[in-house]
């Protein structure tokens, strides 16, 4: 296995969906090419950095806000009775 | 090597009644659908207009349109994945109009395998997200992210951060689901290429990038 054959592979890697031969054929390339390995395992590091990194979390004040705003135009358009669309 | 283990909540199961509820007209359902995926809709729409007071407006529309259009949504899907939808488009004209000069599309076939290949392949520090603190580290996230082509951004937000499957993802975004991989992967490779920048590897935390202010090329 070549190191761009490892590369297209290596989102379903990471995801878990590979068959159990392929799993093993990345996983000998794994255990010699450096290279590959480092990009695996810091590829796999952005994933989980950016998925615990909590940007742009809704501020509770500016949340009910909207959620007042929301539900006041949903109750509007209740009394005028549904769209057509 | 372990996979990604995902953060995805099994749906609950009375959603489909509280959908059901609101098809009849009671906001008061709706409201309870509002409170649970409010603060994803926000998080999806910053990410894609990069702007917060867009992101904004893209919450009230998009649960507004949902509202309106809920005798279409016939539960072949989640409701998340078809308000998420809803949301990605909303924030897509969003960005259009703030942005006219670009093409924003995520149909469009980027060709940015360039990009893709890795070509830092520096080892990282063992807890890298620790040389920063909270604000320089989300500083570097934000504008790394930023940096990415706006379908890439897109595709890697409702997948990565967002945690909805590949499947999922392909119907929020009117994709095939080799288009989500393809973009996934560069999406994937562009991000941690950017941040080996600052998460490399230093002796004694010597040589520490400096994060530059204003738009600067991360």
């Amino acid at each position: 296995m070549k190191c761009s054959d490892f590369l297209q592979e290596l989102t379903n890697y990471l995801d878990g969906v590979i068959d159990d031969r392929t799993k093993a054929e990345l996983e000998n390339h794994l255990s010699w090419c450096h290279n590959c390995y480092v990009v695996c395992d810091t590829t796999k590091k952005t994933i989980e950095i950016y998925r615990d990194s909590e940007l742009y979390e809704l501020p509770e004040d500016l949340r009910s806000r909207l959620r007042s705003a929301i539900v006041s135009k949903c109750q509007g358009h209740k009394k005028v009775g549904p769209e057509s669309v | 090597m372990s996979t990604i283990q995902p953060k995805v909540d099994e749906p609950v199961s009375d959603e489909l009644a509280l959908v059901q509820a609101a098809k009849g007209g009671d906001v008061g359902a709706f409201e309870e659908l509002v409170k649970r995926y409010d603060r994803n809709v926000f998080r999806i729409a910053q990410h894609i207009t990069q702007n917060r007071e867009d992101a904004e407006d893209v919450v009230q529309e998009a649960f507004l349109k949902a509202y309106r259009n809920l005798q279409q949504f016939q539960g072949q899907s989640k409701f998340y994945t078809w308000l998420v939808r809803i949301a990605v488009n909303e924030a897509l004209m969003k960005l259009r109009r703030r942005k006219p000069e670009r093409t924003v599309s995520l149909d469009e076939d980027i060709k940015t395998d360039e990009d893709s290949v890795p070509r830092e392949v520096a080892d990282w520090s063992p807890n890298p997200e620790q040389q920063y603190n909270q604000a320089e580290l989300r500083e570097i996230l934000t504008k790394t992210i930023q940096g990415l082509p706006s379908s890439f951004r897109t595709v890697f937000v409702l997948r990565d951060v967002e945690g909805l499957s590949t499947e999922e993802t392909a119907e929020a975004l009117e994709l095939s689901i080799p288009a989500v991989k393809s973009r996934l992967l560069r999406a994937r490779l562009q991000l941690r290429e950017r941040l080996s920048r600052f998460f490399q590897k230093r002796e004694n935390g010597i040589g520490k990038p400096k994060i530059e202010s204003g738009d600067g090329d991360l």
